[in-house]
């Protein structure tokens, strides 16, 4: 599905060319969740911007579907870490103005977005704007409006972060029930260990800048995902296998990195 | 009805002042602390104002600074809104254009209003282009104020899902910039009776502001003082009429004290 190979990216800054990406390939097969974790300001974002086709990268290129597609935008289904949704369209329109953007035809993108509302428990708002939701709510409004674009790769994009806790931890079971039921080519970006191990089929550890692979876990629970999988041993030992990396590639992180 | 009530408690106080402060004025003349024929009382003010011979001439001088003021409101706001949409499209073109466009925002417009009648004449064209000029400013620069501080993430998240040029300035940043617009298209109304008013000073043949130019010189203080009126009343109008269209046009923001509604999840 998503084919990344050996992507460089660096930026001209005051004294040279800051490295953010070295020699970065993956791969994301049709149906497969992937993880991306590493420290903060290791250059997720950048990778994203590239696989999305807004960044041009210094060498490598972008395949997906088995089209070269680097530098080229629409690709992609996307999840931001902030739900995004535009403050002046209520929630269905902008559910279906995203699709009409991704290029599904009017009438079925608001019907799909209708239908799926409903099915999450969100008909009643589906006419009302996007303030009077909560952070949950929107999140779960931005994630349907990706799973719903017609592009077979989403990105997502720490699209957690920004929420407390339990409403977090609510929010990936939820996801997981639907994902599983619509298996989606997925590619997540997440700082959190335990979101990564409980969600992926398979883990991507990046170091700090600049970003290179410095593992690759195949997560071997099985599907659905019992949501007491931290009392599993592999969990624990897994946990601690890629908090080493995140520890050793955070040493040498710089202040502001 | 508790919106109806908050909404008379905060009409009768101004309400009750300004009634107080007519009544002052009235009593002022009515026992000759002024003269009459220096400050006309309120009451003459209106009894001039309807009578016979003043009211039809009222309401021909009202309509056509209505009319030019509406010309160059309407006139300026869309050759505003039009470049700022331009310059916002072209951004080289912008670097160069908007530092001048933000000093000419220290020049009194009205100050080229000899100019325009000495290239123009005095007919109606002098005076409706210095309405346009005066009102085109704001608005050009509330709209690309508006256009360019669009959300960071809403622009990423657009452009991530495959929105060009053209889709982010129709889908995005337009909207994003309504609200700004109207703040422009605010100022531009008060502006053009403003503007619309000072030109028919100059060319004292029609309009409320010529009549009133005329008034004072025959010394005719009612009069003067009843097209004042008038002209504060279509300023204020034009103003409302903005403010509504605002509330008309941006029906997704929060109400004033509204707390967020959660529902849980």
């Amino acid at each position: 599905m998503l084919e990344v190979n050996g992507l460089n990216v660096g930026f001209r800054d005051g004294r040279g060319v800051k490295e953010v990406l070295r020699d970065v390939s993956l791969r994301v097969e049709d149906g497969e969740f992937v993880s991306i974790i590493g420290p903060s300001g290791s250059g997720k974002t950048t990778l994203f911007s590239v696989i999305g086709g807004l960044l041009s990268p210094s060498s490598g290129e972008v395949r997906i579907g088995g089209r070269e597609t680097t530098g080229e935008t629409g690709h992609v289904a996307y999840m931001p870490q902030q739900a995004s949704l535009l403050p002046w369209l209520t929630v269905a329109g902008n559910i279906e103005q995203s699709l009409v953007i991704a290029g599904a035809e009017k009438g079925s993108a608001r019907k799909d977005a209708l239908a799926w509302l409903a099915r999450i428990g969100l008909a009643e708002y589906a006419g009302a704007y996007p303030h009077v939701l909560s952070g949950g709510m929107q999140q779960r409004v931005s994630f349907l409006r990706a799973l719903l674009s017609p592009q077979p790769l989403m990105l997502l994009d720490e699209p957690f972060g920004a929420l407390d806790a339990l409403t977090r931890a609510e929010m990936q079971k939820w996801l997981l029930s639907i994902w599983e039921e619509n298996r989606r080519s997925v590619l997540l970006v997440t700082h959190s260990i335990e979101e990564a191990l409980y969600l992926s089929d398979r883990i991507i550890v990046l170091s700090a800048s600049p970003a290179e692979i410095r593992d690759e876990i195949i997560v071997p629970f099985e599907r659905p995902r019992r949501e007491e999988l931290w009392e599993d041993a592999r969990f624990n030992a897994l946990k601690g296998r890629i908090y080493r990396h995140l520890q050793t590639s955070g040493r040498k992180e710089q202040p502001h990195g | 009805m508790g919106n109806k009530k908050s909404l008379w408690s905060r009409v009768w106080p101004p309400a009750v002042a300004l009634g107080a402060l007519l009544a002052c004025w009235q009593a002022a003349v009515s026992f000759s602390l002024v003269e009459e024929w220096v400050i006309p009382s309120p009451a003459g003010v209106v009894r001039e104002a309807f009578s016979a011979n003043v009211w039809p001439r009222l309401t021909e001088h009202t309509g056509a600074t209505v009319g030019l003021a509406m010309i160059g409101f309407a006139g300026g706001s869309a050759a505003g809104f039009g470049l700022a949409a331009l310059l916002h499209l072209l951004p080289g073109v912008r670097r160069g254009v908007y530092p001048l466009l933000i000093l000419s925002q220290n020049v009194p417009i009205v100050i080229l209003a000899p100019i325009m009648t000495m290239l123009f004449g005095y007919g109606l064209l002098p005076k409706a282009l210095l309405v346009m000029l005066v009102c085109f400013f704001p608005v050009c620069i509330a709209m690309l104020g508006g256009l360019s501080g669009t959300d960071e993430g809403l622009r990423h998240y657009m452009r991530m899902i495959g929105s060009g040029k053209w889709t982010l300035f129709w889908r995005l940043e337009l909207p994003s910039a309504v609200q700004s617009l109207f703040s422009g298209l605010k100022i531009a109304a008060s502006y053009s009776v403003l503007s619309a008013t000072f030109a028919e000073m100059l060319a004292p043949k029609t309009g409320l502001g010529g009549y009133m130019v005329l008034s004072t010189r025959g010394f005719m203080p009612e009069r003067a003082f009843a097209s004042a009126i008038l002209i504060i009343m279509i300023s204020l109008a034009l103003f409302g009429l903005i403010a509504l269209a605002e509330r008309l046009v941006i029906r997704w923001r929060p109400e004033k004290g509204e707390t967020k509604r959660h529902a849980g999840g």
